[in-house]
């Protein structure tokens, strides 16, 4: 047997929290033996950046001793430091360094010695692809290329251990696929041993051990086909034939023996308690739908599974209908809009439309211009031409008429961290000007309907995400506007919190909310009923998911997912930005 | 110190001098801020009182009252103005048109040969103390001035026989500017020291760089010196440049001499940069630590350091803090380097106490960074 990377022994890890503490990480054990990728996974908050950080020593455990190649990181932190490469979740380039000071830099902080530097770099630049820009500055580098060079930069001496924490978050999935080759050609040439964490569940499969943490314990670990296999036959996938898509799904999901209903195209996956097919007695649901295929199990299945067993969910008490569900009316009409700050054009002439009920996706990597469409549709940002009607009010005229109609949810939930659960609902209400009945009424429905209750008085800054998130989207329905805006309303939130997420959506456009949300979790596309994808400003694609997915169907790519949808739209590798 | 060690240290400061020279911002603390606040100091702040707006309330014409108003209009402090009451000047000195009134009385001249001599009425707006007490001695500057000019040309009154002869030194001019522009070398090398240097190091926390960085064979003590050698380096161009602006375009005479002014100078960028370095150790926004440096070490410099208060007239508690501040010591030694020239007692304690602030906060730096983030 041969001796361990990287071990832990009984590390209990504890940040202070005001009064109280946080349990980060709580009596773990592992070693982790040499050669191949281990994967960390688990909801936000499980701890797996602490992890990371305690294995580079960065961070001293509380309790227990941790060993990098047999340094103990208490003990000799330098040892450890110049044996492990790490890229940090937010992996700090100096952006007003080229790619070559930044190589540099590393390179003389790692000890590289200058004659043996060309190589490595030019063996570093084949891998990321990134020669051509060897001296461009890291800042006017676009997201997937900037990870690469802090992938190159960590990889500057080839580590014993290289440490990355969720490496490929906001990248566009080709620049994703690139780092994972670059990653797995490591593991195989040299001797390096990868820990790496990551919440796409598609990269955990990918590793050769999974490690799913939750509440800073190891609750699995394993292979992650023997860990799926945990849910072998119990997996299906189920054609709406002539039922609605989402209200069969709807139906299954509020059924007893379904743990998971996600829609995959135009069908829907299943997931049951226990393995075999359902018998339409034991689930009525299925009645007038296709019959279940069975499917081979995922790595997400078994978590969803697993999580399912630890967390009660969520009741969630039917909305009121309001008006009619679905027409043709266009409630959201994007007219060639564009929009430059300085030489930049972050939006480059864009056009869709978005029907009343309808669930509308903008999807794209960070920098494909999302989020500047979506503040101009929001009206907090001007279009520098074009044209952006919002419920009926062109944007250019009446943006604070247009903003009265509707809700919105950013990307990290504004919401006052200092304020209880309570005092947020209330201060936001009267930022809307409900008062009276009206007020009491309104705030009794997001307290009932979100199930808040429970934590009124809490401070919203100690919330975990997914209840934030809950109070997020109160807080953007306060006044049952008919249209509403999400930014990024997913991400860092584990996938059970995801799937209510998604479950009160639909339920709101059944009730006529039209939804417009942008996301960067290609996998959420099929959660909508039109999306639009976005790559450098424009747009690439439109369509219903089914639409799109067929546009790529072919004999070699079967069954494509939105993934390779997206990757086949873009066609070719987009570097920079311009 | 080894080769690989050495190679990291100059990786560091050549990445920090790049930064440097790549980021606007820091250039404009560096040189654009001294330039502005030497501009504004050297021309707009002046604690000279000229044109001063007085009253002067006449109840009766005559050849002694004409001549004692034709003094205050040909002195360079006073703007007079005239009323025929002493009511509208005193309402003209509640709307602060007026800083003051002088009133004569219409028997003037009964009382200025009377013994005791007779008054000049004199009412000072009090609000602004100091320029209330500038002008109270003004005008008794142009009284007795017009008395004596008065005694010479009736040749009547006795000539005293023991004169008041006053001799500014040092600032021979009693030029304000000459004794700002000196100490506010102090202020803008604060800036670029502590502020400068705090801000930089919490810009690495914030965008990532800095647990990137620490997470690689490189001691403490080398972040601590790739940050400390670059902005030395550029507190001493702001430093620079400052007393050329001062010698050249302020005409700020620099009696000292200049090896005693970089060296000393050099001790206090070191306190300035400790200070900087300290308060990077517990703020890691940008945001708080612009806070911090502005509010334990810019404006500390500002007011407590003498630089324009002066520290003798200040409470016994607020002076025994002034002891805290480097800039304290600093400004007491250029505005000796400047004007006095090479005073070993001034110089030589305060540069002692430069050194000890140094030694205490560069010593607590290096001692309390750790390459941990908990």
């Amino acid at each position: 047997m041969t001796e361990p990377v990287l071990r832990f022994r009984g590390v209990t890890k504890v940040f202070p929290a005001g009064r109280n503490s946080v349990r980060a990480l709580d009596g773990f054990d592992y070693a982790l033996s040499p050669g191949g990728i281990v994967g960390l996974v688990g909801p936000d908050g499980a701890g797996k950046s602490t992890l990371l950080r305690l294995a580079t020593a960065l961070l001293l455990p509380s309790q227990g001793r941790i060993e990098v190649l047999g340094h103990d990181t208490q003990e000799e932190p330098l040892a450890v430091q110049a044996a492990v490469g790490y890229m940090p979740q937010r992996f700090g380039l100096y952006e007003d360094l080229s790619v070559e000071e930044n190589l540099n830099l590393y390179a003389d902080l790692q000890g590289v010695p200058p004659h043996v530097r060309e190589a490595r770099y030019a063996e570093l630049m084949r891998m990321t692809g990134l020669s051509p820009f060897l001296g461009r500055l890291a800042g006017r580098l676009s997201g997937g290329m900037k990870q690469k060079l802090g992938l190159a930069c960590a990889l500057i001496r080839s580590p014993a251990l290289l440490l990355l924490d969720e490496p490929t978050v906001g990248v566009d999935p080709l620049s994703r696929r690139e780092l994972w080759a670059i990653v797995e050609r490591m593991v195989r040439e040299g001797n390096t041993t990868v820990l790496l964490s990551t919440a796409y569940m598609d990269e955990a499969e990918r590793c050769d051990e999974v490690l799913f943490l939750h509440e800073g314990r190891l609750l699995e670990r394993g292979a992650p086909r023997d860990l799926a296999s945990q849910a072998a036959g119990a997996a299906f996938l189920i054609d709406p034939g002539q039922e609605d898509r989402k209200s069969l799904q709807a139906r299954l999901q509020a059924s007893e023996r379904v743990v998971d209903a996600i829609p995959v195209g135009e069908r829907i996956r299943v997931v049951l308690d226990r393995p075999g097919l359902p018998d339409p007695t034991e689930l009525p649901a299925l009645h007038g739908a296709g019959e279940p295929q069975p499917v081979p199990p995922r790595l997400e299945d078994a978590f969803v599974l697993r999580l399912r067993a630890a967390r009660t969910p969520l009741q969630m008490p039917p909305l009121p209908q309001r008006g009619t569900p679905r027409d043709e009316e266009e409630v959201i009409v994007v007219e060639d809009a564009r929009r430059r700050f300085g030489s930049f054009w972050a939006v480059k002439g864009i056009d869709f439309t978005v029907r009343r009920g309808e669930i509308f996706g903008l999807l794209g990597a960070n920098g494909a211009g999302k989020s500047t469409t979506f503040r101009m549709l929001c009206g907090l940002l001007p279009a520098s031409s074009g044209r952006l009607t919002v419920a009926g009010y062109d944007l250019r005229r009446a943006a604070a008429t247009a903003r009265g109609r509707l809700g919105t949810m950013a990307q990290r939930f504004s919401l006052y961290e200092h304020l209880t659960v309570l005092q947020n609902l209330r201060f936001f209400a009267s930022a809307y000007r409900l008062t009276g009945s009206r007020l009491r009424e309104r705030i009794a429905w997001a307290l009932d309907g979100f199930e808040l209750r429970a934590v009124a008085d809490v401070r919203s800054g100690q919330l975990s995400l997914g209840y934030k998130q809950r109070l997020a989207l109160a807080v953007a329905l306060m006044h049952e506007p008919e249209i509403l805006f999400l930014d990024e309303p997913t991400s860092g939130v584990d996938a059970l919190a995801r799937r209510e997420f998604w479950r009160r959506i639909n339920q709101l456009a059944a009730t006529g909310v039209t939804v417009l949300v942008t996301t960067h979790f290609m996998e959420e596309a099929s959660y909508c009923d039109r999306l639009v994808i976005m790559a450098d400003g424009e747009v690439l694609a439109s369509g219903s998911p089914s639409e799109l997915l067929e546009r790529v169907r072919s004999e070699t790519l079967p069954e494509p997912t939105m993934e390779d949808a997206f990757i086949a739209l873009v066609g070719r590798p987009r570097g920079h930005v311009a | 110190m080894n080769a690989v060690a050495r190679r990291r240290l100059l990786g560091l400061i050549r990445k920090e001098s790049l930064q440097i020279v790549r980021d606007p911002s820091s250039i404009a603390i560096a040189f654009l801020l001294p330039l502005l606040l030497l501009l504004i100091f050297g021309y707009g702040v002046s604690l000279d009182a000229r044109r001063i707006p007085v009253a002067i309330v006449l109840e009766q014409f005559d050849a002694e009252t004409t001549s004692f108003r034709a003094a205050f209009e040909h002195s360079e402090f006073f703007a007079p103005k005239h009323y025929d009451s002493v009511q509208a000047a005193e309402a003209a000195l509640a709307r602060r048109e007026v800083e003051g009134i002088v009133w004569l009385r219409s028997d003037l001249e009964a009382r200025s040969l009377a013994d005791p001599p007779g008054r000049v009425q004199v009412i000072v707006n009090g609000v602004d103390a100091n320029q209330g007490r500038i002008l109270e001695g003004y005008v008794e500057g142009v009284w007795k001035t017009w008395l004596g000019q008065r005694a010479e040309t009736r040749r009547e009154a006795p000539t005293p026989r023991v004169f008041l002869q006053a001799r500014v030194w040092f600032n021979p001019a009693v030029r304000s500017r000459d004794y700002l522009v000196p100490g506010l070398v102090a202020v803008i090398m604060t800036l670029i020291g502590a502020l400068l240097t705090a801000m930089v190091v919490a810009r690495e926390w914030e965008r990532g760089t800095m647990e990137a960085l620490l997470v690689t064979p490189v001691r403490m003590r080398e972040i601590l010196l790739g940050k400390l050698l670059p902005y030395f380096v550029l507190g001493m161009g702001g430093m620079l440049l400052s007393t050329a602006m001062a010698v050249f375009v302020f005409q700020v005479p620099l009696r000292g001499s200049f090896a005693l002014l970089i060296a000393t100078s050099s001790l206090f960028m070191l306190a300035a940069l400790g200070m900087g370095l300290l308060i990077s150790v517990v703020a890691r926004s940008q945001f708080a630590a612009g806070q911090i440096a502005i509010v334990t070490t810019f404006l500390p410099a500002f007011i407590l350091s003498g630089f324009i208060f002066d520290i003798g007239s200040m409470p016994a508690p607020i002076r025994a803090i002034t002891h805290a501040i480097p800039a304290r010591y600093f400004v007491a030694i250029l505005q000796t380097l400047f004007l006095a020239g090479d005073v070993e007692a001034v110089v030589l304690p305060n540069a002692l106490a430069l050194v000890l602030m140094a030694g205490l906060f560069l010593g607590v730096v290096f001692r309390r960074s750790r390459k941990r983030l908990d």
